[in-house]
């Protein structure tokens, strides 16, 4: 089996350099230059793995990135290994570990291959069919079909490589670097154009570059030797950025583009320490040349997967670029010219040709004759009908076609072989274009899809074989004319070029090729990948299927790694031919990025780790920590959300801090609320509009809570407002409101009510925010600003002081949101741990207690205050929550207003706000928890859900907030809260627990 | 992702706005005197059209500033950005 299929005589593979590697544990040789797959098939290694579904063994088949076969693991250690890598594109460096994937215990010997006897059971659509019943044996079904058709191993351990992204701006980007792309290139270079060329191989040229072939000639030299010629002298060029081993994942609008630049994936480990593994480019380019290229066709006919059977291009460019031959008894198999290039290629290495069967008539362009002439033979009008040869093949069978190619006559010939090339044509890669928005057409002449040229996003072109030009001088003269216009070039350094080339005249095309056997007792395979033949395709029609997304999905063609890029045009060809309908009119099915897979590596770069969100403290958050807060994340921000003191948890921490704060004294770090600053001759009105109630009469130097609503008569967010003097306002938010509220406000005042004169200013971060409440705020404040008179005449309830605590100015409210006598010190942030510190000091005697989320949270509930976000969920009005009082009946309007006189929202069976009692003052409601009244009946009636639950310490008993359909009439009634294990009583109560009178706000 | 001329800063990414819905539709003078129909068209009637659509966009990360756009939705063309208040170009 090992054996030398190296030849000398090429340029462009290092045969000095020698390079070890391993596959499936056998060690191998290759050279600097070679691919995973040139080196393994250099060991006359073919069979690489096995197929998805009936596990047959597969060779390498292609050269490029729509490899369907000889897909890898590459590596052992956990952290490192790639699975789903294309030997065809891995470049071999030393110590290369590979493995082959889908196959177990080994390629040679593997346990799934039965599927392949079982073959007849496992049509299109088996596993819908098979394993939807009965339902209850899926789990067993889907141990059996994961163990089975697992691809390759997802790393175990975290990826050490580093990944980067960069963005880049560029006038003209190039993507590929074929005849059409170096052309493009320099065109753009020359004209001085900011230029980026791509292309995802190691090389540039495309396939022209080892063209060595007398038919092709430019300007008089061979058509290889003037692109070398070309790519050398784009070094001239500084304007010309060049990037090889990099490929377009994605074209997004407004040419917005993806590549992954691999940089080094081709080093020996040793080599690529501290190196960028791989580098995401994000590519804005004011125009985008397309020149993606194309790829050959396969041919379908029974049996046509076995190793050794490759595309016949592939087995040029082995033989050609890499010394390789992929056989020492090659046939070819073609339906055009192309095959003719690949067996001159082997000839003149010395390689045997046996035969080349053509399925045409004859043909008699240049490159046909060439072949004639070094005495190779052809078998005209005929068609491989089967193949021989399990793990490589070893035989074929060939048959004359009939007049209408719709099947064999005569007598059947066998030939050995241990490769066939075969050829159908070529498919323009299109998949860019069609990512980009632009529509594709149907040439009928040879089949193929091409970019509308009325149909293409502006600030882009597709040249060379992508847009369906495939013979030499086609592509060089049209690529030069449209680039003439799309860069506005009067003239090029191009103008009278001379191209020689062949020219095919005679075409034929036979999507599914017949055979002496029935359809059904064939093997034609279409996706090599997911084991889908012709005749899975013909079942899915037969089935009813006739979309081809539809056909695509049941068949499972053209849903592998590798797309469908080989074989989807077989499967379209298939159905249009079965269905009687034109190609044109079928479509073809979605080409949605990536390209080719991407790395999650690449797709994340630098972005691992701790997220990039902010994390907002507050000025005093330094103290929290000192003192051991537990912290709460609330939107970005940390708040303390209670403060433990020896060993507490948080049940006792929260009992004890609320209790202080109504027996004595709390101090809160309400830095965190929303503050907006409104200024303008029309800031009361503006206040007017965006509120439920009325601001115009607000004295200066007073505070009043307001409401404020969406459109639809929602509570949106809620808070105090403050007017500073005659035209200057001071609001505050909800913490997690803040930002949107701004934008809300900012929204109406720019686009519905532009005539306002209002400035809004977001002064959140700019203020702290202290809290000091309870029966001994007013002593503890009163040693903290000395000469301010705190009395109930100068400073009530629901006003607020401009005034300077050792000189700094802060401003005092005095508002409550606990129900307790309050004051809520604002100051300049950079003095708030400073001022913090001499209340805590000031308030030693007084047991000032800090209390954190949990408390506050727990307080206002004992009062029946709302916060918006947790007891309303953007579907409760003010009069849901009984809050009818705030809203002024009298004013003309309001942000909501017309909508809470709604037929829905004046429904009285809405959910609405009320107080719980549980029968039991011990047993605390679970917030969430649904309400029901009868337990009995089914369906149970769900009345609605408990919104805020808490054991209060200063009633010493269980509250509870909730939503209760038609609650304001039920105040008395019994409810039941069911839970998983016990029926809990409750009773429909006021919303207020405790001080109902609100004495204690001037306690 | 979209290149969008705001009005007032010039060319920037996508990822600096956010799309606020259909444009031109006006906040109703005086919404007591709409019936329930006529308010709901205005509150939750909104047009989803495939091709060019008015919409009302915010340079959030940016000046902050509301305006209007024209935009094909089939192919994503922007036609025109305008200033709050400007007539739109075509109708
Ligand atoms: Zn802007």
């Amino acid at each position: 089996m090992s054996k030398n299929l190296r030849i000398n005589k090429n340029n462009f593979i290092d045969q000095t350099t020698r390079i070890s590697f391993r596959f499936n544990g056998q060690k191998l040789f290759g050279y600097k230059g070679d691919t995973l797959a040139s080196a393994l098939l250099a060991n006359n290694i073919h069979l690489v793995g096995r197929s998805f579904k009936y596990h047959r063994p597969r060779g390498i088949m292609t050269c490029g990135s729509e490899e369907p076969n000889a897909i890898v693991q590459i590596g052992n250690d956990p952290s490192l290994t790639d699975p789903n890598v294309r030997a065809t594109e891995i470049e071999l460096y030393e110590g290369l570990e590979a493995s082959s994937q889908n196959c177990w215990p080994s390629v040679n010997f593997d346990i799934g291959g039965i599927n392949n006897f079982l073959s007849p059971l496992l049509p299109a659509g088996f596993y819908y069919k098979t394993f939807m019943w009965p339902a209850s044996f899926w789990e067993k079904y889907e141990y059996f079909i994961r163990h089975s058709a697992g691809l390759g191993k997802a790393p175990t351990k975290s990826d050490p490589d580093i990944y980067d992204h960069q963005y880049s701006h560029c006038d003209i980007l190039v993507v590929g670097g074929g005849i059409s792309g170096i052309i493009s290139a320099k065109l753009s270079a020359e004209k001085g154009l900011d230029t980026i060329l791509i292309d995802d191989k190691s090389f540039l040229g495309g396939s022209t570059i080892y063209q060595e072939n007398e038919c092709y000639k430019i300007n008089s030299v061979n058509s290889n030797k003037w692109l070398a010629n070309e790519i050398e002298s784009l070094k001239n060029y500084p304007n010309l950025l060049i990037k090889n081993r990099t490929s377009l994942a994605a074209f997004h609008g407004y040419n917005y583009l993806l590549a992954r630049e691999n940089l080094t994936d081709h080093l020996s480990i040793n080599e690529r320490k501290g190196k960028v593994r791989q580098r995401l480019w994000k590519i804005r380019a004011k125009k985008v040349i397309i020149a993606s290229g194309s790829i050959e066709r396969p041919l379908i006919f029974s049996n046509n997967d076995r190793p050794g059977i490759i595309l016949s291009s592939s087995i040029k460019k082995y033989i050609d670029y890499y010394g390789v031959k992929t056989g020492e008894n090659i046939s070819l198999f073609t339906n055009n010219d192309s095959a003719y290039e690949t067996a001159i290629s082997l000839k003149k290495s010395g390689v045997k040709v046996n035969v080349i069967v053509d399925i045409r008539k004859n043909s008699n362009s240049l490159i046909v004759q060439e072949a004639l002439e070094l005495g190779l033979k052809v078998l005209w009008e005929s068609t491989v009908v089967d193949t021989q040869g399990y793990k490589r093949i070893k035989s074929f069978e060939v048959m004359k076609l009939s007049d209408d190619g719709n099947s064999v006559i005569g007598n059947k010939a066998k030939h050995n072989c241990d490769c066939l090339g075969i050829s159908g044509g070529w498919t323009p890669m299109v998949h860019l274009f069609t990512q980009s928005g632009g529509k594709l057409k149907f040439r009928n002449d040879d089949n193929v899809f091409i970019p509308d040229e009325n149909k293409t996003p502006s600030d882009q072109i597709s040249v060379g074989s992508c847009n369906g030009e495939f013979k030499l001088n086609e592509i060089i003269v049209n690529t030069i004319e449209n680039l003439k216009s799309f860069l506005s070039l009067s003239n090029t350094c191009y103008d009278g070029i001379k191209i020689i080339c062949p020219d095919e005249k005679s075409k034929r095309n036979i999507w599914l090729l017949p055979s002496d056997k029935p359809v059904g007792k064939t093997k034609p395979f279409l996706d090599f990948q997911n084991d889908s033949t012709a005749k899975d395709v013909k079942l899915a029609l037969r089935e009813g299927f006739k979309s081809i997304e539809h056909v695509k999905r049941y068949t499972t063609t053209g849903m592998g790694t590798d797309q469908g890029k080989l074989s989807n045009m077989h499967a379209l060809g298939i159905i249009a031919d079965t269905t009687g309908t034109n190609m044109g009119e079928l479509g073809t099915t979605t080409f949605r990025p990536p390209y080719t897979p991407l790395t999650f590596g690449a797709i994340v770069g630098r972005n691992v780790g701790e997220f990039f969100d902010h994390t907002r403290k507050t000025a005093i958050h330094n103290w929290h920590v000192k003192n051991k807060a537990e912290f709460e994340n609330v939107g970005q921000w940390k708040r303390p959300w209670y403060f433990p003191k020896n060993g507490e948890n948080m049940q006792q921490a929260v009992q004890r801090e609320s209790k202080a704060a109504r027996d004595s004294a709390g101090i809160l770090d309400a830095s965190t609320l929303g503050k907006i600053d409104i200024q303008g001759t029309d800031a009361s009105e503006f206040l007017n509009r965006v509120y439920t109630n009325a601001w115009s009469k607000l004295e200066i130097g007073k505070c009043r809570y307001g409401l404020m609503l969406n459109e639809d008569g929602m509570v949106y967010d809620d808070g105090v407002t403050t007017r500073l003097s005659e035209n200057h306002y001071i609001m505050t938010t909800t913490t997690g409101g803040a930002a949107n509220v701004l934008s809300k406000l900012e929204d109406y005042l720019q686009t519905e009510w532009p005539e306002l004169d209002v400035y809004l200013t977001t002064v959140t971060d700019q203020y702290s925010t202290i809290s000091i409440c309870g029966p001994n705020s007013k002593k503890i404040l009163a040693k903290i600003v000395p000469g301010l008179d705190l009395s109930d005449s100068n400073f009530p309830h629901m006003s607020f002081k401009d005034t300077k605590i050792r000189n700094v100015n802060c401003r005092i409210m005095r508002i409550s949101f606990t129900g307790e006598h309050s004051y809520e010190i604002n100051i300049q942030s950079n003095y708030a741990e400073d001022l913090w510190i001499k209340c805590m000091e000031a308030g030693k005697e007084f047991n000032l207690t800090p209390y954190g989320t949990e408390t506050m949270h727990l307080l206002r509930a004992e009062k029946g205050f709302i916060i918006t976000g947790q007891d309303t969920d953007g579907t409760l009005t003010p009069s849901d929550l009984q809050m009818d009082w705030i809203i002024g009946k009298k004013k003309f309007d309001f942000i909501g207003k017309r909508s809470l006189y709604r037929s829905d929202t004046i429904r009285e069976d809405r959910k609405q706000l009320v107080g719980l009692l549980t029968d039991d003052p011990k047993e605390v409601l679970e917030e969430g928890a649904q309400l029901v009244e009868n337990i009995n009946t089914k369906p149970v009636e769900m009345l609605g859900h408990v919104t805020s639950s808490y054991f209060s310490p200063n009633l010493n008993k269980s509250i509870a907030l909730a939503v209760v359909k038609s609650g304001k009439k039920l105040k008395g009634k019994k409810l039941i809260v069911p839970m998983e294990n016990k029926n809990i009583n409750v009773t429909i109560t006021d919303t207020v627990f405790y001080d109902k009178e609100n004495k204690r706000l001037n306690a | 992702m979209f290149i969008i001329n705001c009005p007032y800063c010039g060319e920037r990414d996508q990822t600096e706005f956010s799309c606020g819905g259909e444009a031109h539709i006006e906040r109703p003078k005086q919404p007591t005197e709409l019936s329930d129909d006529q308010w709901a068209e205005y509150l939750f009637m909104r047009k989803n059209i495939k091709g060019v659509q008015f919409e009302r966009w915010n340079h959030a990360h940016g000046c902050r500033k509301w305006f209007n756009m024209v935009r094909d939705t089939s192919n994503d063309k922007i036609q025109a950005v305008y200033k709050m208040g400007e007539k739109p170009p075509v109708k």
